[in-house]
């Protein structure tokens, strides 16, 4: 036995690469916090001073607290119907056989290799010559585009591995597809299903390109946070933006990938 | 009560079932037995309405199911590995189809009771569907489909994942509860001693066909073939051709030589004879009986526990010939036999006739 159990032995050079790709990774984000505390207006070392005036003075920017409020509505909007939509696109994929699902599905998952750029010009070329007017809705447009494969690609797995019989055992106590859907379907997979919420929540949230050739009057936070960037002055606000929109993203995702596996049976929780 | 009319099932180009044709009646414990593959889950799936048939019709009742989803098919089921809704406690469970009836929520209440009552598990109606034993989480998943008072109770291997005592016990009960609810159940299985405990009749299946329907008595003692013969129970096979006619009917078989025989078979057909080793008689001496005799030698013993088999090298066959007698304590004249001399002896009902493969 012992012979064979050199995988679960610690690999030290192993566990020092990894540690040095995680700082290579997170250093320069780390930078972000660091610099958000420091008293003084430039981002350079020795750090000056500690404060937290930097926060503070977010709260009296009125542009920016509007800019915040537009992303929340975008991002909530963007995460409800790309849900919505992903749910039973997932689960037709996931169910039913059909002629050539396999480069189906794989042409759906394109926007997420796709550049956000190329993206966002062909949507702007193709709203103008539509007549339609830049505003949150195109803003929230573009964003279901890079959300909805997204969402599949959070729900898929999760319907596959989900035990069928429990919805044929419904149907046998008397129930119709839709009753079953809502008494079966939904109840035992809200886990994946909260975690599709919440990550095209942060997505959008997020999301640069598609606002920056999409949105008309009304900018989101990003929008906001590039158009700051000119003034010198206002830097080390930003950075306490930034850090805040950092600790609320991982906080998201973290959540979502919890959640994603609550009840997963391919992934037992510890201690059962 | 279910009548299945060349039902045929294909899964693109493999074929699950061919041309099957069941009649099953009302309150009868039908089994369908066969090895995986056997196309047995299949048939029950059709029958629930989970697949559509290729080809032929299922009735229930005279009425034909085809264009019937299975939530409106008047059967319930129970699954092989239960399906209990994880989300919901056990009484949940068990009361799942009763608000689409408009039973009132006392009563729905009140049958829930009676239900846990019934599966012997009062008070367990708060527990999750994870905190069950397998046994136990069976016998939830039957109170959740006898709680709908349904025609037909289908029961997809619903032994299976059962340790041998429990399995043992829970067959009694199924049994039990069977004969008081007056139900029709249908128990898939690939467990030949489970269908033969439990069923007034077995389809024994294989490669998508049917090949024989039968009360257990009937298939261990006039199995068609040496499929159904070997499927269920052992069975010694010998090769033979019929001889003679009329009184002087006989059957040459290698080893055992001339057997007289009543058949309808005619001289010079080759048949396959069976013979269950529990048949078979093994002395020291050679019996004075007129009862045709084979010297042989116990080549090995198997013992299994108050009983054993066997196993007689006799001249001119090449496997030997398996017999079962029984081992009492310390009454044993077979303890430490191998290698002695023996005959073998048969009485008149112990050869049986079957179509050669």
């Amino acid at each position: 036995m012992a012979r064979y159990a050199g995988f679960h032995r610690p690999n030290r050079p192993l566990a020092l690469y990894a540690a040095v790709f995680a700082v290579v990774l997170y250093l320069p984000i780390l930078l972000i916090p660091v610099f958000s505390f420091n008293s003084g207006v430039f981002v350079r070392f020795p750090l000056e001073g500690f404060t937290f005036g930097w926060y503070a003075d977010l709260f009296q920017r009125e542009p920016l607290i509007r800019a915040f409020w537009n992303s929340v509505k975008v991002a909530c909007f963007v995460s409800l119907l790309s849900t919505l939509i992903a749910v039973p696109a997932a689960l037709a994929i996931a169910r039913y056989r059909m002629p050539g699902k396999a480069p189906a599905v794989a042409f759906m998952m394109l926007p997420l290799v796709l550049p956000g750029l190329i993206l966002g010009v062909a949507l702007l070329t193709l709203l103008n010559r539509m007549g339609v007017t830049l505003s949150l809705v195109t803003v929230a447009l573009g964003h279901m585009v890079i959300c909805l494969p997204y969402a599949i690609s959070v729900l898929l797995p999760r319907f596959i591995g989900f035990n069928r019989a429990l919805e044929e055992a419904s149907a046998d106590l008397g129930e119709p597809p839709l009753r079953t859907f809502w008494r079966v379907t939904l109840p035992c997979n809200y886990p994946a299903i909260l975690a599709c919420l919440l990550m095209t929540f942060t997505l959008s949230f997020d999301e640069f390109f598609m606002a920056f050739f999409l949105s008309g009057a009304e900018p989101t936070l990003p929008m906001y946070i590039w158009s700051q960037l000119r003034f010198p002055r206002d830097f080390p606000s930003l950075l306490a933006l930034s850090s805040l929109i950092l600790l609320f993203s991982f906080a998201l995702i973290f959540a979502s990938l919890r959640l994603a596996r609550i009840g997963d049976p391919a992934q037992p929780e510890s201690g059962r | 009560m279910i009548s299945i009319r060349n039902v045929s099932k294909s899964f693109g180009r493999f074929q699950a079932l061919r041309d099957v044709s069941l009649d099953i009646g009302a309150g009868e414990f039908f089994s369908l037995l066969g090895a995986s593959g056997s196309g047995k889950t299949t048939l029950l799936r059709l029958i629930a309405g989970f697949e559509g048939v290729s080809a032929g019709t299922i009735a229930i009742d005279g009425h034909e199911m085809q264009d019937v989803p299975p939530h409106l098919r008047p059967i319930n089921m129970v699954f092989q590995n239960y399906a209990i809704f994880p989300h919901l406690n056990v009484r949940d469970n068990i009361a799942y189809g009763l608000p689409r009836l408009g039973i009132p929520r006392a009563e729905q209440h009140r049958r829930v009771d009676e239900m846990l009552e019934l599966i012997a598990l009062p008070g367990y109606g708060d527990r999750r569907a994870n905190q069950l034993s397998g046994g136990q989480q069976q016998r939830v998943a039957l109170a959740r489909a006898l709680i709908l008072k349904p025609r037909v109770l289908l029961l997809d291997e619903p032994l299976g994942a059962l340790d041998k005592q429990l399995r043992e016990q829970m067959q009694l009960e199924l049994r039990g509860l069977q004969r008081r609810l007056g139900i029709t159940f249908i128990l898939v299985t690939h467990d030949q001693e489970e269908a033969l405990t439990l069923s007034d009749r077995v389809a024994v299946m294989a490669n998508g066909e049917v090949i024989q329907v039968d009360t257990p008595a009937g298939l261990y003692d006039q199995p068609r073939n040496r499929k159904v013969a070997a499927f269920v129970g052992t069975m010694n096979f010998f090769d033979a051709t019929i001889r003679g006619e009329g009184a002087s009917l006989r059957a040459e078989i290698a080893g055992l030589g001339p057997q007289p025989l009543a058949t309808s078979r005619r001289a010079g057909e080759r048949v396959l004879i069976a013979v269950r080793p529990e048949s078979l008689t093994l002395s020291t001496t050679r019996p004075d009986s007129p009862q045709p005799a084979v010297a042989g030698r116990i080549e090995a013993r198997q013992y299994l526990g108050g009983r054993q088999i066997l196993h007689v090298a006799v001249a001119g066959r090449a496997e030997p010939v398996a017999v079962a007698t029984l081992a009492l304590r310390g009454e044993d004249p077979w303890q430490g036999s191998e290698g002695r001399p023996v005959w073998l002896s048969w009485g008149p009902g112990a050869l049986s006739v079957l179509d050669p493969d």
